[in-house]
């Protein structure tokens, strides 16, 4: 597949898919002053008997949603994705554990956040809510990938956190093959029988540079947009573990708990095969454009690449 | 129960109960036959430690069975040492972690007035539990969304886990709090039937603001050692233990 031009923030797919599904009224939205940040301002906007503002008060908000849960609503909850954090054990044991679906959105997930420094980039989320039983967890790529797996929650009958992020980067999709995309599903968006790079978020479209780099040195690798980081895609794993030499795990995350540490735990138990992650290795991050702090965290397409080489050496 | 699971919470079940049966047997619109029916009341037991009063009043009413109640805290039972959704038919909310029932039934107020619905929803708190931030997000929500429905009942017996409420944080004037929050406050004798009953009633019929009813109890209420014993927040009585509370309770 190649990568559509243009680009959107992931973000911005979670305010359209609101909009998308606001004919079912069930569908409630709830808010910690961030709509305007994480998009859902626009579903407040067309329908705001169906918003509620909670101001900035995230664990108030997480069991309002389960109470509405509970009543019949299906809540999309919303704000900054290290702020859900505040309310993790709320997600704990106010949504998850009596199985209740409350759908979470954490936006302006990673360090790729950027100029707000570290205090708002949250690398640890995804890691956060993948130890919590029955809840699914996921990381789109861009805007239309996030507008569909967030429509498909309407019909999901688990609880989840969903990462968003604040930047625009490259579009993988467009209207028609984002159709394609289901939930627990990974999506290969290149083939290479060398290496397989597995990613997810704003590392897709690094993971795709590098592919173009490696192949122009000889290196075939298959691109794959692992945006389910839980239920983990482990079928697709054990395939591409059988016919790649290794696998190169690629996340705006800690390296500790997020996508890479999944693929490792699932190929820890199915016979193993060579595995590299890039990721954020157990640092904060500060103030900085995304691409400088890309490079001081070792998160470039060229780190991607190094990593590919070094399983081919 | 308590006795046979060898654990669980005397003090604030036995401060609670009063309020409970009031609750349950004059007030709550429930169907026993149909534990799930959308237009019920919801009652959010937010101090889900005080579960053996819920199971006590959920077996008055034919929601569980005696031998349910006797499997209190026991592996596979319906009794949970918690209150808990997922597991009993009558019980509305998961209990256990404190200070997140409030908010809980904010949002079931909510979605009970998108609904057009004239359910009620009531909560129980302890006063220990107010302690936490999070009861006082929802009851500035409460206030800010006009939630007229939403009925909070503070059982305040005045000792926590470790020791007196005043000891560990002092909570105060639980009601000129909750009042400067916007919440329409009534304090009553937690123990007086007449009270109770008249404080549900004025409570279910104002729909204009939140309503709080500040019950004034006594931990332990009913047993002579136990009554106002910091030792009986969490402790199960031994066998003569038992007894004495049996005969003193009947």
């Amino acid at each position: 597949m190649s990568a559509p031009s243009g680009g959107g923030a992931s973000r911005d797919g979670y305010g359209s898919a609101l909009l998308r599904m606001s004919d079912d009224s069930r569908v409630v939205v709830l808010e910690a002053d961030l709509g305007k940040s994480t998009k859902s301002c626009h579903f407040r906007e067309a329908y705001p008997d169906r918003t509620i503002s909670l101001g900035i008060a995230e664990q108030n908000m997480i069991l309002v949603a389960s109470g509405m849960a509970s009543s019949g609503k299906i809540p999309f909850a919303s704000t900054f994705a290290i702020f859900t954090e505040r309310g993790f054990e709320q997600v704990r044991n106010g949504v998850a554990r009596p199985g209740l679906v409350v759908h979470l959105c954490g936006s302006h997930g990673g360090v790729h956040t950027g100029t707000d420094g570290s205090s708002a980039q949250s690398i640890e989320d995804l890691a956060l809510y993948r130890t919590i039983p029955g809840m699914t967890v996921m990381h789109p790529c861009d805007d239309l990938s996030a507008e569909e797996l967030t429509v498909q929650l309407l019909n999901h009958e688990n609880p989840s956190y969903t990462r968003t992020a604040r930047n625009k980067t490259p579009r993988m999709y467009d209207q028609e093959t984002s159709k394609n995309l289901r939930i627990g599903k990974g999506s290969i968006l290149r083939n290479g029988d060398d290496v397989a790079i597995i990613s997810c978020g704003v590392m897709v479209s690094e993971s795709m540079k590098a592919a173009d780099y490696l192949s122009s040195n000889g290196i075939e690798a298959t691109v794959v947009d692992m945006h389910t980081i839980k239920p983990l895609d482990t079928g697709m794993i054990d395939e591409l573990a059988s016919k790649c030499k290794g696998i190169v795990t690629a996340e705006d995350h800690s390296v500790i708990g997020g996508l890479g540490a999944a693929v490792a735990e699932h190929i820890s138990y199915s016979g193993g095969v060579p595995l590299r992650m890039v990721g954020v290795s157990d640092r904060f991050g500060e103030s900085g454009t995304p691409q400088e702090l890309m490079e001081i965290m070792g998160m470039t397409y060229m780190d991607i690449v190094s990593s590919c080489e070094s399983l081919m050496s | 129960m308590i006795h046979s699971a060898g654990a669980g919470h005397p003090g604030g079940s036995l401060s609670a109960i009063d309020l409970l049966v009031a609750l349950y047997g004059n007030k709550l619109r429930f169907d026993v036959e149909n534990p799930d029916w959308e237009d019920r009341d919801r009652f959010v037991m937010s101090k889900g430690h005080a579960s053996p009063a819920v199971y006590s009043v959920l077996y008055e009413f034919g929601f569980i069975s005696e031998d349910d109640m006797m499997s209190f805290r026991k592996m596979g039972s319906v009794c949970q040492g918690h209150v808990d959704m997922k597991w009993t038919d009558g019980v509305d909310f998961s209990a256990g972690s404190l200070g997140m029932g409030l908010s809980f039934g904010l949002g079931c107020a909510l979605a009970a007035r998108m609904d057009s619905s004239d359910r009620d929803i009531w909560v129980m708190v302890g006063d220990g539990e107010i302690q936490e931030g999070q009861f006082w997000e929802a009851a500035m929500a409460a206030d800010f969304h006009s939630a007229g429905r939403l009925n909070l009942i503070v059982d305040r017996n005045r000792i926590q886990n470790d020791d007196f409420v005043e000891s560990q944080m002092e909570v105060g004037n639980v009601a000129s709090k909750l009042s400067s929050f916007g919440w329409e406050v009534m304090e009553i004798d937690g123990h007086s039937m007449e009270e109770i009953v008249s404080a549900l009633e004025w409570s279910s019929t104002n729909i204009s603001a939140p309503t709080a009813i500040v019950a004034h109890t006594t931990k332990g209420k009913g047993v002579s050692f136990m009554e106002n014993n910091p030792s009986f927040h969490g402790k199960a009585p031994n066998d003569e233990e038992l007894e004495i509370s049996l005969e003193e309770l009947s």
